[in-house]
C-alpha cells in the first residue's frame, strides 16, 4: 500500500531506531564497563584497561562454569530439536484425536514464569530423591526450551505441502522412509533454526539454572552471585564475551539457513 | 495421573456403547496413530517436566506447614495464613505491576510491530533477527547493564553530572525502576505475537475498507485491532503472567523496593525452608496463569496463528 508518506515512514523508521536502541542500550554499557580500569564503574570512564579480560581467561573457575553453561547449552539444543522435530509434526502435520489439547499444553509452559516453574521443579527433583546438578538444570531448560523449538518447527512444517509425502507414499515409500527422505530434507531450516535457538535460549537462561542447577554453576549463575558477592569488572567483561559468543552463534545459524535454502533453491532449478 | 487415562477421554463417544474390546482395540488403533507416536515424547515430558511438578506444589500446599512429606493431613492452613499475615499483598503489587507491565508493552509495541509488517515489511527478516538477538542474552546480564546505565555515577547521571553540571540521584531501587525493567525485559514477549497478529491481516481487507471511505482511525478500530487480536491477546496474556511471576527485575533494578510473589516463595522454599507455604504462594500464581491460559486459548486457533492460512 502506498498510503503511508515518507513523511510517515520517516517516523515509523525512528520509531523502530528508538526501540532497538532500548533494546541494545543496556548491552552497549555493558561492553563500555567491561574496559574500565577502576573497579567499580563511573562514567564518562577515567581510564581504560583490557586486563580484566585477561584475568577472565586465565581464571579456571570462570573456565569451568563456561564448559558447564556449554554442555548444557549443546545437549539442550540437541535433544529439543529431536523431541519438537516429532512434537511438531504432532502439532501442526498429522490429523489426530487429542491435537488440539497436545498443542495447548505444549504452549503452557512458554506461558508460565519461569522461577516459579524452576521452583516447582526444584521441589520435585528434591521429592523424588535427585539432587539438583547440571543434568537437572539440562532437564528443566528441556521443559521450557522443547516447546519454543517446536513451535519454531511447527512453522516450517504449516507451510509444507503434504503432497510431496502422499506422492512418497504412491511411489511405495515406507513411513520411516518418507520421514528420512522427504519430511526431514524439507523441514531441515526448521530445524537449525531450532537447534540453534534452543541452544542460546540455554545458553542465556537465569532463572531455570538458578533453581535447577544445585551446586553446578552457569555463566549467568556467576555473573549474579558476582554482582551480590562484590561487583570487579570481569563481570561485564565475562558478560561481553558470553554477549559475543551468542552474536557468533546466531550468526552461523542464520548462516547456515540461508545456505540450505539457497542449495535447495539450486537442486529445484537443477532438477 | 497417567497417560492413557488422560487421552482416553478424547476416544470418539459411540465407541462407549459397544462392547469392551473393541474399545480397547480403538484405543489400540488411537496409540498407534502417527500423530500419537509423535507427540508421544514431547507429551511425557510436559507430563513429568510440567504438569507432574505443578501438581505436586498444588498437593504441597494443602500439607501442615514445615513439613517435607505429602503423606500428611491435608488442611488448609497455608491458605488461612496467607490470608490473615496479609501475604497475599505481594501478590496484589505483582498482579498490579503486571498489568501496567501489559498497558505500556501494549502502547509500546503496537506502532513498531505495525511499523515492522507494514511499512518495513521487506527487511522483516532481518528486523526480527535483531529483536530476538537480546533474547540470547541473559536477563540478569541485561538488567544489570541497566543498572550500571541508571546508577549514580553511571551513564546518565555521569554524563549530566560532567558535561552539563546537573547532579542527578540514582534511579534505581524504586517501585517505578522495577516497572521499567519489566517493561524492558517482556517486551519482545509482546512484540512477537503481536507481530504475527498484524501479519495476519490481510492486506486486501484494509485496501477495501479505505477504498469505501473508513478513516486511518476506523481502519485500525475496525479492522487492524479486531483481526490482529489473536496476537494481541497471547502477547499480553503472556506479558502479564510472566511478569506477575517475575523474580530478577524487582531485585535488581527495584532493590526489593516491591516485593514480588516469586520473591516470597522462593523464600519459603529457601531460607525460611517451608514447602507447603511456599507451595501455597505458588499456588496463587498456578491459579492465575492457568485460569488466564485456558481462557485464552479457548478462544485461539493455534493453526491459525502459527500455520497463517
Amino acid at each position: 500500500m502506498n498510503s503511508t508518506g515518507r513523511g510517515v515512514r520517516f517516523l515509523y523508521a525512528c520509531l523502530i531506531a528508538a526501540f532497538l536502541l532500548l533494546m541494545y542500550l543496556p548491552m552497549v554499557t555493558i561492553a563500555l564497563a567491561s574496559f574500565s580500569r577502576t573497579r567499580y564503574f563511573r562514567f564518562p570512564i577515567p581510564a581504560w584497561s583490557t586486563n580484566w579480560y585477561a584475568e577472565v581467561f586465565e581464571s579456571l573457575s570462570i573456565r569451568n562454569f563456561f564448559w558447564t553453561s556449554v554442555i548444557i547449552a549443546v545437549l539442550v539444543g540437541l535433544i529439543s530439536t529431536a523431541l519438537a522435530f516429532f512434537g511438531a509434526l504432532a502439532f501442526a502435520r498429522y490429523r489426530w484425536k487429542g491435537r488440539k489439547l497436545f498443542q495447548k499444553i505444549v504452549i503452557l509452559p512458554i506461558l508460565f514464569p519461569q522461577a516459579v516453574l524452576g521452583l516447582a521443579l526444584l521441589l520435585w527433583f528434591t521429592a523424588i530423591g535427585i539432587t539438583p546438578s547440571w543434568q537437572t538444570a539440562v532437564f528443566a531448560h528441556i521443559v521450557w526450551i522443547a516447546p519454543i523449538t517446536t513451535l519454531i518447527i511447527a512453522i516450517q512444517v504449516y507451510s509444507f505441502d503434504p503432497a510431496w509425502e502422499e506422492a512418497a507414499f504412491d511411489l511405495g515409500a515406507t513411513r520411516l522412509q518418507v520421514l528420512r527422505e522427504v519430511t526431514l530434507p524439507i523441514l531441515t531450516p526448521g530445524l537449525i533454526a531450532g537447534f540453534f535457538s534452543a541452544f542460546l535460549l540455554s545458553w542465556a537462561n537465569f532463572p531455570l539454572s538458578m533453581f535447577s542447577s544445585g551446586a553446578d554453576q552457569t555463566i549467568p549463575g556467576w555473573i549474579s552471585a558476582k554482582v551480590q558477592a562484590g561487583y570487579t569488572p570481569q563481570v561485564p567483561a565475562v558478560g561481553t564475551l558470553t554477549m559475543l559468543a551468542a552474536a557468533v552463534i546466531m550468526g552461523a545459524g542464520y548462516g547456515l539457513v540461508v545456505l540450505q535454502a539457497r542449495r535447495r533453491a539450486r537442486a529445484e532449478a537443477a532438477g | 495421573m497417567s497417560r492413557a487415562s488422560d487421552f482416553a477421554a478424547e476416544a470418539p463417544a459411540p465407541l462407549r456403547a459397544i462392547r469392551a474390546p473393541s474399545r480397547l482395540a480403538s484405543l489400540g488403533r488411537w496409540f498407534a496413530e502417527p500423530g500419537v507416536v509423535a507427540a508421544a515424547p514431547l507429551a511425557l515430558l510436559m507430563l513429568g517436566g510440567f504438569l507432574g511438578p505443578l501438581l505436586l506444589v498444588v498437593v504441597f500446599a494443602f500439607m501442615p506447614g514445615g513439613t517435607f512429606s505429602i503423606l500428611q493431613v491435608p488442611t488448609l492452613a497455608n491458605f488461612v495464613e496467607i490470608v490473615a499475615n496479609s501475604y497475599y499483598l505481594s501478590f496484589l503489587a505483582s498482579l498490579w505491576l503486571a498489568a501496567l507491565t501489559v498497558v505500556i508493552c501494549l502502547v509500546v509495541c503496537y506502532p513498531v510491530a505495525f511499523a515492522m509488517v507494514r511499512v518495513f515489511g521487506r527487511h522483516g527478516s532481518i528486523l526480527a533477527l535483531l529483536i530476538t538477538a537480546p533474547l540470547f542474552v541473559a536477563d540478569n546480564l541485561r538488567l544489570m547493564g541497566w543498572v550500571l546505565f541508571l546508577v549514580k555515577g553511571g551513564v546518565v547521571s555521569g554524563s549530566l553530572q560532567t558535561w552539563f553540571g546537573i547532579e542527578v540521584d540514582s534511579m534505581l531501587y524504586t517501585s517505578g525502576a522495577t516497572l521499567f525493567g519489566l517493561v524492558y525485559i517482556y517486551l519482545p514477549f509482546m512484540l512477537f505475537p503481536i507481530i504475527m497478529g498484524i501479519s495476519m491481516v490481510p492486506e486486501q481487507m484494509r485496501e477495501a475498507a479505505f477504498d469505501l471511505g473508513a478513516t486511518r482511525f476506523q481502519v485500525l478500530r475496525e479492522v487492524d485491532v479486531p483481526l490482529a487480536m489473536p496476537g494481541i491477546l497471547i502477547g499480553s496474556l503472556m506479558t502479564f503472567i510472566l511478569a506477575a511471576g517475575s523474580l530478577t527485575e524487582a531485585r535488581t533494578l527495584g532493590g526489593n523496593a516491591v516485593t514480588m510473589i516469586a520473591m516470597d516463595i522462593q523464600k519459603e522454599f529457601g531460607f525460611a525452608q517451608n514447602w507447603p507455604k511456599g507451595s501455597a504462594l505458588a499456588v496463587l500464581m498456578i491459579l492465575l496463569a492457568g485460569a488466564l491460559a485456558v481462557t485464552a486459548l479457548k478462544r485461539i486457533d493455534l493453526d491459525l496463528i502459527f500455520g497463517r492460512k
